[in-house]
This record gives C-alpha cells, structure tokens and sequence, in this order.
C-alpha cells in the first residue's frame, strides 16, 4: 500500500518538486542550436571580411537579424539551463546558492537583451 | 548519554573518488566547455552591441578580439564550442539509446577529441585565409 496522496501520485514528483522537464529542455535547445550555431559560424566564414560595413550589412539583412535573435535567445536558454545545474552542483550553502542563482539569471536577460537590441537596432536602422 | 560528533556531511558530485580515464574527462571538459562558452555568449553580445554602437565602437572591439589575448580566447571559445557540439551530439545519442558499448564509447570518444582539434585548425585556417 502506497502512502502517496492521489494528487502526488498523479503530479508524479518527488520531493524534488521537479521531473524531467529541465533536462528535455536542454536536449530541445541542444538540437535547435545545432543548425543556428553552424549556421552563424559559416556565415562569418562566407563573409568577405569582418570589417564594419561588411558585417552591418549582413545583419541588417532581416533574414540574418532574425536567426540571429532565435540564436541569442535560444543560446541564452541553453547556457542558462546549464549554469544554473553547476551552481546547483557547487555552491552548497543555501543563501549563497540562492544569491549566485539570482545574479545568474539576472545577468542572462541583461546581456541577452542587450544582444537582441542590438540585433532589433541593425535591423531596423540598416 | 554524550551525543555524536557533528561530522560534516558529504556533498555531491565527488570528483576526487574517481579514477582519470577518457568517459569522466570527457565529462568534466564537456561541462567545462560549457562554462567557457557562457563567457563566449558574453563576448558574442558584446561584439553585437558594439556593431550597433557604430564605426568607432566597433573598431574598438575588432582591435580587442585581434590582439594576442583576444585571438587566444577566441581561439579557446571555437575549440570549446566544437568540442561541446560533437560531444553533445555524443550525448544525444546516449540519450537515443545508442553507442554504449565499452568500444563505441571509448571510439566516439576519441573521435570527438580529434574532431574538435581538426575542425578548430581548419575553422582558422579558413579564417586567415580570408583575412589575407
């Protein structure tokens, strides 16, 4: 006989509060990297040069600054997803692994956001 | 009745129980990697910001990534992404269920090591020789 509440067993948790969605996520976004980072590396290779001009150009095309927005984002989520389990690993106390955690995620959306602005900047100021 | 010394409980992951052998290398340079390429993502908006800032910013950063220091990281970030992306795809795999024979483990292995160097020489090789 199980002691489990009908509700607990449905949710299907343990006392981690937390199944298996973290590491799907980082598989899903591991996938969706594969072509937008291979696509972002041949296109600084096909590029004549990476002088001024030449690299606003390509990003000001829509088509570029859109890849490279869903590159940013979903770059971000990955690193994100993947810090966050070394903190989790290696800071042991408790006020400090919630500190590192919220300066982790903070300064994730302040440096992604600053990237995708400049990305909406290119793209909208050609 | 005198109560137990308080011992300092044990916390995971135990990195100094195991023996150095080419799966938990590779496990511990895949997370590595990982981190490396936080700081990368960092360096990529910065060269994203400073291309929107204009000629002048961007020349400012174009002339921090071509110094020694900056083409070492540079170099370091390209080698720490390839090296993640194969060995990620390796994962992928594990996770499909597939390649976890002692040989295919230890051969995937390897040619991840191997892949990531190539790639990284031949990404700069292909890089100097646009950029001459």
């Amino acid at each position: 006989m199980s002691l489990r509440t009908p509700l607990g067993r449905v949710l299907g948790m343990g006392s981690a509060k937390d199944g298996t969605e973290h590491w799907w996520a980082q598989r899903v976004s591991a996938v969706a990297l594969i072509p937008l980072t291979l696509w972002f590396l041949f296109s600084l290779l096909m590029l004549p040069d990476l002088a001024y001009g030449t690299v606003k150009t390509w990003l000001s095309l829509p088509a570029s600054g859109f890849l490279c927005a869903l590159l940013l984002i979903v770059l971000t989520y990955h690193s994100y997803l993947g810090t966050t389990v070394v903190i989790e690993d290696y800071v042991h106390t408790a006020g400090m692994k919630v500190l590192a955690l919220l300066v982790l995620r903070f300064s994730y959306v302040l440096v992604c956001g600053a990237g995708i602005f400049a990305v909406l900047l290119l793209v909208t100021r050609p | 009745m005198p109560s137990p010394p308080v011992r300092a409980r044990p916390t995971s992951p135990h990195l100094d129980i195991y023996r150095w052998q080419i799966g938990n290398s590779l496990s511990i340079l895949h997370r590595l990697t990982g981190i490396a390429l936080a700081a990368g993502l960092l360096a990529l908006c910065y060269w994203l910001v400073s291309l929107a800032g204009g000629e002048d910013s961007y020349a400012v950063a174009a002339k921090r990534f071509a110094s020694p220091i900056g083409l070492a990281f540079l170099i370091g970030w390209t080698f720490a992404f390839l090296y993640h992306l194969l060995n990620g795809v390796r994962h992928l795999f594990w996770d499909a269920g597939y390649g976890f024979e002692r040989t295919q483990r230890h051969a995937s292995g390897w040619f991840v090591v191997l892949g990531s160097i190539v790639l990284t020489l031949c990404f700069w090789a292909l890089i100097r020789h646009s950029a001459s």
